[in-house]
């Protein structure tokens, strides 16, 4: 078995980040976890851009595009907690089954 | 073996263990911790694959800011009486069979994937070379990340501030 890291196993390891993230964002009912397990899933996308950038022909690109990720995740995360903020002044608990106000 | 080798595995380790102790974890307050441990490893990734920019703006982004944040908001979303924080999960193993099957997707297609594999760039100094791309190819995307930036910080401020009818 062929132990030096290649493409293919930064892939997997960021395949494995993926799933872990999913599950957190779809089984936590705490929305901060829920948050938590998105940040996972976008960390599991960067990784792979940095890996296609250091072993695919795409040169610099792939890290460029890893910091406008890193960009869109800090914008994205104060905007959820300022919505998870505006729930718990609402309904005085922080889980997303308390979100309830739009169901018909 | 050779060095690097060895520092990917004890990375994998630790980056997969952390984000499994941050996803199943009861406590809030461990899953943050687990994520600090989950960010600075996949830092330690970016140093691996020789994208020293990017893993100083790892730490500095998702450890210094990011993370700080995501405990600010437990802070915030918990009564101070109620101390353990506790967390609870819904249809645990239908989300691990999801999981799973997503895992097994991605892995096929990573595994399977004949992908243009090129002879790479080697490490070396990012930083200039990312400056010149940002203001040279990147300048549209780089301006538009600036204004969403601006957008998202009215965005929050105005969400959660206290309305003088409510």
């Amino acid at each position: 078995m062929n132990l030096e890291p290649t493409l293919a196993h930064y892939l997997l390891v960021s395949a494995a980040l993926f799933a872990l993230g999913l599950l957190g964002l779809i089984t936590r009912r705490n929305a901060v976890q829920a948050l938590m397990g998105v940040e996972l899933m976008l960390n599991s996308a960067n990784l792979n851009l940095v890996a296609f950038s250091r072993f695919g022909t795409g040169g610099i690109d792939g890290q460029v595009f890893g910091t406008f990720v890193i960009v869109v995740a800090a914008a994205e995360v104060a905007v959820a907690l300022a919505l998870v903020l505006a729930l718990y002044r609402m309904r005085r608990t922080p889980n997303l089954d308390a979100a309830t106000t739009l169901r018909g | 073996m050779t060095a690097s080798a060895v520092v990917f595995w004890v990375l994998t380790l630790i980056v997969l263990a952390s984000a499994a102790v941050v996803v199943l974890s009861r406590s809030l307050i461990n899953s943050a911790f687990a994520l600090l441990a989950t960010f600075s490893g996949v830092a330690g990734f970016y140093v691996l694959l020789g994208a020293d920019f990017l893993a100083a703006v790892q730490f500095l982004v998702y450890v210094g800011g990011i993370l700080i944040l995501l405990v600010f908001g437990v802070m915030l979303t918990h009564r101070i009486q109620d101390l353990d924080l506790r967390a609870e999960a819904r249809q645990l193993v239908p989300g691990l069979f999801v999981a799973a099957g997503v895992f097994i997707l991605l892995a096929a297609v990573a595994t399977r994937t004949p992908w243009a594999i090129g002879a790479g760039r080697l490490p070396s100094a990012t930083t200039a070379e990312i400056g010149r791309a940002f203001l040279g190819k990147y300048l549209l995307p780089f301006e538009a990340a600036s204004i969403l930036l601006l957008v998202a910080l009215i965005g929050a401020a105005l969400i959660v501030r206290k309305r003088e009818d409510a």
